[in-house]
């Protein structure tokens, strides 16, 4: 893509586009990845509430899979869950692995 | 009907601050920042402090707010927002807008205790319907960790760096949530991320109260702090226990705890996994580590005197 | 029906103010300026206007305060002077980046050290780079008329960008003047209904003011924003066309008074010139060709017009009310910049009088277009930058 020219900016500086942050992807950050082991799963939804990046998927109130799009891998996630009798149900691995 | 304050229900909600942004990974400030803006169903509009939430948020045509927002420099977070909530009421009188709308500022603590202070007090007192929430992690952490009148007692910054003869910061807190509330504001409330429905039921009482509103909240910072960046929510829950961060609000001048420990437990607990404080654990320093106790202890006791009388 | 009156320039202003009537201003006191704003509360209190005032506790919070409101969507006015210009630097900038047209009168005084809260013009030339539009008024009838324009300037579709309206602090801001009032309705019509571009209210279509902007992009950004500067000019002469038709007053973009056919020159800002204009007929009287140019517009600076204005001069004095220690006065440069181009141009001197409120008196302007005179029949020039008025 082009980088925009002088004449091609919004007047102000000002992000006419809501949300538009959706465009960039910070999944790449990651080290580590979270895994979700779903047979351990509760559906607190604390994961969900806990995420910084807004990268757990939740549609009807259910708990989806991860969105690696934007997921830094963090752990923070993995930290919180309690899970089922004492297993987590998310685990960090190292990425590429 | 409001959203119940349930994690299923919230859930449903759109997000008004998405991914995308570029906050280090684990980072308290954006959970902070989403669970305060799921907290109301209001239209909300904001302003945003120069900081480490606010240049990550932002950038060239990348924006993770999906509300108005604004941002004009550091220590004005108070003044810019109270001038958006100001054409409100008066465009409102005039009949040229008719929605109810909620005006909110972001500012760290750099933002908010020290340079902005003047802009927030003067904000406060003028009462503009407005809430202004400090994401407190403790320091400049946008221009790389320096001491602010947040940073704790015998933190390690870049500048006042624990050395050889100065043992890191050596003044208490400035007990911010305090000196909001002397304003005579009716609403001011301390909370922590970890307890995110106490979190949200203040942002949810606050928003009730027309005026100036004020809330405080620790916001874990891994770069800052030297900690894991998996950690945020379980040092803000240590921080919490310990009574460092005590959770409570201050409603019409009236106090009140709104979490007790059920164990308090010390606050090494809470700094021992800090880099920050790693110095404090030597045996020349352990009269410092002492004093941060003392100090958080008096704290303490104050507050529940203060809740005990009702004042 | 214009309504003649006495009244001073702050007076005059605030008048202006409320017969426009926008819907937020910021208040904060500070000599020479304060009555201005003092008088707009009371129409505030008594019901003359509808605007929403934010007493605010700083200038830095005013100026912030009206960024908001502006980016909100709306009217926006405030007013300062000295420190209080000076305390706002930071945000000067920011309400033209952000092209958010507020309207400011700033009433000249000079800056601390020494402390003194008379007439100079420190304070607005201080904020010369700020993105600013900046028109300069003599009299309290040219602060009315220029407050009133300002609104059509700053706030043109193609512009958007805040204007400062210059008028010297007590000679003009506390000096009763007889002037001409417009009438209430005829402002109101004049200025028209405020055009919102870009609102923050409009919830519908949520933005975001005051990205970080990289290296990748903020040297288009300021480019841009130099683009808008450059329509500036035609925007002043057409809105000073319509105030004309109106109030029958005419305005440009300076100032020219007996310049066609003069050897010498004085180029000079604000009340000073009114002075100057009386010596200049006296000389003229006495068979000396000379004459005046006040700038009214100073940001954007007309240099083509200015070089044009001066190209048949022999020798001219830039008179400058503010300094740049180390340097030229800050007119002085302008002018310089504006004639370097000419092939045959006047020999230049530069004079700085007035700082701190010291009175500038018919005799200095005596004294200098008798320079002038000298050195425009052959003579030498003895110093190019020299401080008129001061003790040895
Ligand atoms: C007037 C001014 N002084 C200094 C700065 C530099 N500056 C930008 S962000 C920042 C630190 C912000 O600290 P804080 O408010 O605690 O937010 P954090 O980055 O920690 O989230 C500083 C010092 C500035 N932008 N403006
Ligand atoms: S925190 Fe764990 S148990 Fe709870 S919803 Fe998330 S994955 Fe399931
Ligand atoms: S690892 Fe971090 S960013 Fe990724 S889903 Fe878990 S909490 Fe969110
Ligand atoms: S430096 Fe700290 S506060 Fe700033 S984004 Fe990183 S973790 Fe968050
Ligand atoms: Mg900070």
């Amino acid at each position: 893509m082009k980088p925009k020219g002088w004449k091609d900016l919004p007047p102000g500086s000002v992000v006419l586009e809501a949300g538009s942050a959706v465009k960039f992807k910070t999944g790449s950050w990651r080290a580590y990845r979270p895994i979700w082991h779903e047979e351990n799963c509760i559906q607190c939804l604390l994961c969900w509430i806990y995420c910084p990046d807004m990268s757990i998927k939740v549609k009807d109130g259910k708990r989806g899979e991860f969105d690696l799009d934007y997921c830094k891998g963090c752990g923070i996630c993995a930290l919180e869950c309690h899970g089922k009798k004492g297993k987590k149900a998310i685990e960090m691995v190292e990425e590429g692995k | 009907m409001a959203t119940g304050l349930t994690l299923k229900e919230l859930s449903k909600k759109e997000d008004r601050f998405t991914h995308g942004h570029r906050m280090c990974a684990g980072c308290g400030a954006p959970t902070i920042v989403k669970m305060v803006l799921l907290a109301t169903d209001y239209p909300v509009i904001a302003a945003n402090a120069t900081g480490c939430l606010e240049v990550s948020s932002c950038i060239s045509e990348y924006t993770a707010w999906k509300i108005p927002w604004i941002h004009t420099a550091f220590e004005n977070a108070a003044a810019t927002i109270s001038g958006v909530e100001t054409m409100y009421r008066s465009l409102k009188k005039q009949g040229k807008i008719d929605k109810d709308v909620k005006f909110i500022a972001f500012g760290g603590d750099g933002g908010t205790y020290d340079i902005g202070l003047q802009s927030l007090s003067g904000a406060m007192e003028r009462g503009h319907d407005m809430l202004y929430v400090c994401y407190d992690n403790g320091a400049y952490m946008n221009t790389g960790i320096q001491r602010s009148s947040a940073t704790p007692l015998g933190a390690d910054t870049t500048t006042c760096p624990a050395g050889d003869i100065i043992p890191g910061k050596l003044r208490v807190r400035k007990n911010l949530t305090k000196i909001m509330a002397a304003h005579n504001i009716p609403y001011a409330a301390q909370a922590s991320p970890s307890h995110w429905m106490d979190l949200m039921k203040k942002v949810r009482k606050a928003h009730e109260f027309i005026g100036p509103k004020f809330m405080n909240i620790l916001s874990p910072c891994n770069r800052g702090w030297r900690s894991q960046t998996n950690d945020a929510i379980t040092l803000s829950r240590l921080g919490v226990n310990s009574c460092y961060w005590p959770l409570y609000e201050i409603e019409d001048g009236v106090t009140k705890i709104t979490y007790t420990p059920k164990d308090k437990i010390p606050v090494a607990d809470f700094m021992k996994p800090q880099g920050r404080f790693k110095h404090l654990f030597a045996p020349a320093n352990e009269w410092l580590l002492k004093k941060v106790q003392e100090e958080v202890d008096k704290e303490w006791e104050k507050l529940k005197k203060q809740a005990e009388c009702g004042c | 029906m214009a309504k003649v009156v006495a009244v001073t320039g702050n007076e005059a202003c605030a008048n202006a103010l409320r017969q426009v009537n926008p819907d937020v201003c910021g208040i904060y006191p500070i000599t020479p300026q304060t009555d201005m704003m003092q008088r707009y509360a009371s129409f505030i209190a008594n019901g003359k206007v509808t605007t929403e005032s934010i007493l605010v506790e700083s200038e830095h919070s005013s100026m912030s305060a009206c960024i908001g409101a502006a980016a909100a969507g709306g009217r926006v006015i405030t007013a300062t002077s000295s420190q209080g210009l000076a305390l706002m630097w930071e945000m000067l900038h920011i309400a033209s980046g952000d092209r958010l047209p507020i309207i400011m009168p700033v009433v000249n005084r000079a800056l601390s050290a020494p402390l003194n809260i008379h007439g100079d013009h420190s304070d607005a030339m201080g904020a010369r780079d700020t993105g600013w539009i900046q028109i300069w008024s003599e009299n309290a009838q040219e602060s009315y008329d220029n407050t009133i324009q300002a609104f059509r300037i700053g706030e043109h579709m193609d512009i958007r960008l805040p204007v400062m309206v210059c008028l010297d602090g007590f000679i003009i801001s506390h000096s009763i003047e007889r002037m001409e009032y417009l009438e209430d309705g005829e402002v109101r019509d004049f200025v028209g209904e405020f055009k919102n571009f870009l609102p923050l209210l409009d919830l519908e279509k949520p933005k975001s003011y005051g990205p970080l902007i990289l290296t990748d992009l903020y040297h288009e950004y300021k480019r841009a924003q130099h683009e808008v500067m450059t329509k500036v000019k035609d925007v002043v002469l057409d809105v000073a066309k319509d105030f004309e038709k109106l109030s029958g007053r005419k305005y440009g973009l300076f100032e020219s008074y007996r310049l066609e056919d003069a050897d010498i020159a004085l180029v000079i800002l604000n009340s000073a010139a009114g002075t100057s204009k009386d010596v200049i007929d006296e000389f003229r009287q006495r068979g000396v060709k000379a004459g005046l140019l006040k700038p009214r517009l100073f940001r954007p600076f007309p240099y083509e017009e200015a070089a044009e204005a001066l190209k048949n001069t022999k020798a001219v004095c830039v008179m400058d009310r503010a300094d740049s220690f180390g340097g030229y006065g800050p007119l002085f440069m302008e002018i310089t910049s504006a004639l370097y181009h000419l092939k045959e141009r006047p020999v230049l001197i530069n004079k700085i009088y007035g700082l701190g409120g010291r009175d500038y008196m018919p005799s200095h302007a005596e004294l200098v277009l008798n320079e002038l005179n000298e050195i425009a029949k052959g003579g030498k020039v003895k110093i190019i930058k020299e401080y008129l008025g001061v003790r040895e």
